[in-house]
């Protein structure tokens, strides 16, 4: 039993992380119809981003709660910043020309962000430091649960409860509801559509940038490539929680987070092997698209074509 | 005008690729000049990039002194460098464009066991000799005679670990977690419960990643609940550093055991205190305290500011074997060369004598290191001698620190002849399937 406890506890952990980082998946696609590839590297940019903070500010050698409220706000903040500005010159350019366009500048920015780090800050993985110290509490039995863990959960509940109130009750985010449902009949109402894409770009870059930091907290090595896988099965979250759906995107980073570290933990007595948690991830994903196309908690619109 | 124009850059370009193969053609007979051309590939931008950039320095060194020294039957030696990001297709790609494009004689890499088996084909196809530093995998030299290598193999290094696990830690039960994507860690995770289970050690389970995971807690909580004695650990530094912060984490304190996979000196940067009561088998120890190995550790960390691991010594190995029989091959004759290569016979390389076998292996024995994440490194703990070999001083430049070859040590020897002469002739072929 306490077995099982752990793996879940293991399994939300992840999984809060893929519910942060599907969010911003979700809220672009809910507003253009675009699958933001680069946004799994958005991630790494806000984990190394946050290793340069704490390594200049002194976090690293001083941990303290200051410095880890300093460094995530920081991180965040760069990264919404990053997201904005590929929203500027990357997609708004292109916006305008087939959407296969702007998909494929997307991922021609996915590349060019993961070599330029390559590039500059050399492919070595790096050690993110300890910006809080890590304790164990036993639950029960051998069911541990570790400070960072504690962080993962308190953190993104907070974060998604806050981007829940943005969007139902604050005048941007009815702006974004507004865009998201016409974005013609939003303009013509005299929104300003340029912006509140924007603001949508910078909300799930640093949602993002959250989880990178997040997650080096958790599992201190950090690399320009860490946010392909993390960013794909993120975008399967998404997908199978209905992709547009913010709720949806949460639900699913859960469920793809546990199943996979329960396929780790109990596959071996029916015969799948533990390397195959990626597999399972994309087959949840193929089997629930047959059954429910919109996903698990999107609504069943008609496309025209 | 536009038709004109059109036609014009047309010719052009028709006339600018034929120049270029022109070119290609010359540069093709060029290397016969003064200069001897070796391809060296290895991985210094991927996961495991440590790798590639030992390997280019150790064989950098080698090539440096051997010139400074006057070169090779009169020739400088000089080294074509190209990495392969550590992916089996790119080594693949990069080993052909060396060998065709670059026109090289000899071409020294990999360091992974699949990426080496990925090139050693187009290596063997073009009749070009390739001695691999430190690819431990059986498989890779059984692509063809032109294969070699100066490090020993698999079926010895993980019975080492087995033997360590049993003898020394006196441990029973052991769980393996091993990385499903590379065919070292695959080898060894097979050589190691053979011998383990032989010694009367039971593997209780086994799991699997994939190379770039970043959570392990999943496959450690189920083998936590079974409480292994050791778990051994045959991958890669990158993972195996997170692997034992999560393990730690999770309350699990047994010793983790490892292969030359986790040498690098990322791997404290990693994975720090959690690296505790840790130990590795591995080609050398930089603590030996021989003259040459201590003369080659304070050039190398003059010259790079680190310490070489022991994939730089033996990139510097391969190095000094390549040049050694272009010598005794009196030039650079594809087929010579392999000859002589082949023979290499008691040549005194920093990582032990190097003799290859007729599988061209080479036969060494392995070092077992203790992790000491407070200073950053790895302390020397026993030497295991493999079949045919004994610990005394007839292997002048080994790795042994004769104080320790006690009675125990020879008793483990014992046992270990049989163990890998019978992987050795049976059990190989399965590794890499």
């Amino acid at each position: 039993m306490d077995t099982f406890v752990q793996q879940l506890i293991n399994g939300l952990t992840i999984g809060s992380i893929y519910a942060l980082i599907a969010l911003g998946y979700t809220m672009v696609y809910g507003i253009l119809r675009l699958i933001n590839f680069a946004h799994g590297d958005i991630y790494m940019v806000g984990a190394y981003a946050g290793f340069f903070i704490a390594t200049a500010m002194g976090f690293a050698v001083n941990p303290s709660a200051f410095g880890f409220v300093v460094t995530l706000v920081g991180a965040m903040a760069i990264a919404a910043a990053l997201g904005m500005a590929i929203e500027r010159f990357a997609y708004r350019p292109v916006r305008k020309y087939s959407k296969m366009t702007t998909l494929i500048t997307a991922i021609g920015m996915s590349l060019l962000i993961e070599y330029l780090f390559i590039f500059i800050f050399s492919p070595t993985p790096r050690s993110f430091p300890q910006l809080l110290p890590v304790e164990n509490f036993t639950l029960f039995g051998n069911a541990t649960i570790s400070t960072s863990q504690i962080m993962i959960f308190v953190i993104s509940l907070l974060l998604m409860g806050l981007l829940q109130w943005i969007i139902y009750k604050t005048k941007i985010g009815k702006a974004m509801r507004a865009v998201s449902f016409n974005i013609t009949s939003a303009k013509l109402m005299g929104i300003n559509t340029n912006f509140v894409i924007a603001f949508t770009f910078a909300l799930g870059s640093a949602l993002a940038a959250a989880g990178g930091v997040l997650t080096a907290q958790y599992n201190p090595k950090i690399d320009p490539l860490m946010g392909i896988i993390t960013g794909l099965k993120a975008f399967v979250a998404a997908v199978l929680g209905g992709i547009g759906n913010i709720p949806g995107a949460v639900l699913g980073g859960l469920l793809i987070g546990a199943a996979e570290t329960l396929v780790v933990g109990y596959g071996s007595y029916v015969g799948i092997p533990s390397t195959y948690r990626d597999a399972v991830a994309f087959a949840i994903l193929i089997i629930v698209l047959l059954v429910r196309p919109a996903g698990l908690l999107g609504s069943n619109v008609q496309e025209k074509v | 005008m536009t038709r004109v124009f059109l036609s014009l850059s047309l010719i052009f370009s028709v006339l600018f690729t034929f120049a270029c193969v022109d070119k290609g053609a010359n540069t093709a007979v060029a290397p016969t000049g003064d200069t001897i051309r070796i391809g060296v590939y290895g991985d210094t931008t991927g996961a495991t990039s440590s790798f590639g950039v030992s390997t280019k320095n150790g064989i950098q060194l080698a090539f440096e002194e051997i010139n400074a020294a006057g070169g090779v039957n009169g020739k400088k030696l000089e080294m074509i460098f190209e990495d392969d990001q550590g992916t089996p297709e790119k080594a693949k790609t990069v080993i052909s464009k060396l060998i065709n494009q670059d026109k090289v004689v000899a071409v020294l890499g990999e360091v992974a066991s699949s990426n080496s088996l990925a090139a050693a084909p187009v290596a063997q196809e073009a009749k070009i000799p390739m001695i691999t530093p430190s690819s431990t995998n059986p498989k890779v030299t059984e692509v063809g005679d032109y294969i070699s290598r100066v490090c020993f193999i698999d079926p010895f290094q993980g019975s080492v670990m087995a033997k360590f696990a049993a003898n020394t830690l006196k441990a029973k039960t052991a769980a393996i977690l091993g990385d499903n994507s590379s065919d070292y860690s695959k080898g060894l995770t097979q050589f190691f419960e053979e011998e383990f289970t032989k010694l009367g050690g039971k593997v209780i389970t086994k799991q699997t990643y994939a190379q770039r995971d970043q959570d392990f807690k999943g496959q450690l909580t189920a083998m936590r609940g079974q409480n292994p004695d050791v778990i051994y650990i045959p991958g890669y530094y990158g993972e195996v550093a997170i692997i034992a912060r999560q393990a730690r984490e999770l309350g699990m304190n047994m010793p983790l055991l490892g292969g030359d996979g986790w040498d690098s000196p990322d791997l404290f940067k990693l994975g720090g205190a959690a690296l505790k009561n840790a130990y590795i088998s591995n080609h050398y120890s930089a603590d030996n305290p021989a003259p040459e190995i201590q003369n080659f550790v304070k050039t190398y960390t003059a010259k790079f500011g680190a310490a070489p691991d022991s994939l730089a010594a033996l990139a510097y190995d391969s190095a000094k074997v390549l040049a050694d029989a272009i010598k005794r091959a009196g030039g650079t004759d594809s087929s010579k060369l392999k000859e002589a290569i082949n023979a290499t016979k008691g040549f005194a390389g920093v990582t032990g004598t190097i003799t290859l076998d007729g599988s061209r292996n080479a036969v060494k024995p392995a070092v077992v290191l203790e992790l000491a994440p407070a200073d950053s490194k790895f302390t020397f703990k026993e030497t295991i001698y493999p079949e045919g070999m004994t610990p005394p001083a007839t292997t002048a430049a080994s790795n042994s620190n004769a104080m320790n070859s006690n009675s125990n040590m020879m008793n483990t020897n014992t046992n270990m002849n049989s163990a890998a002469a019978n992987t050795n002739t049976n059990k190989a072929s399965n590794a890499t399937k």
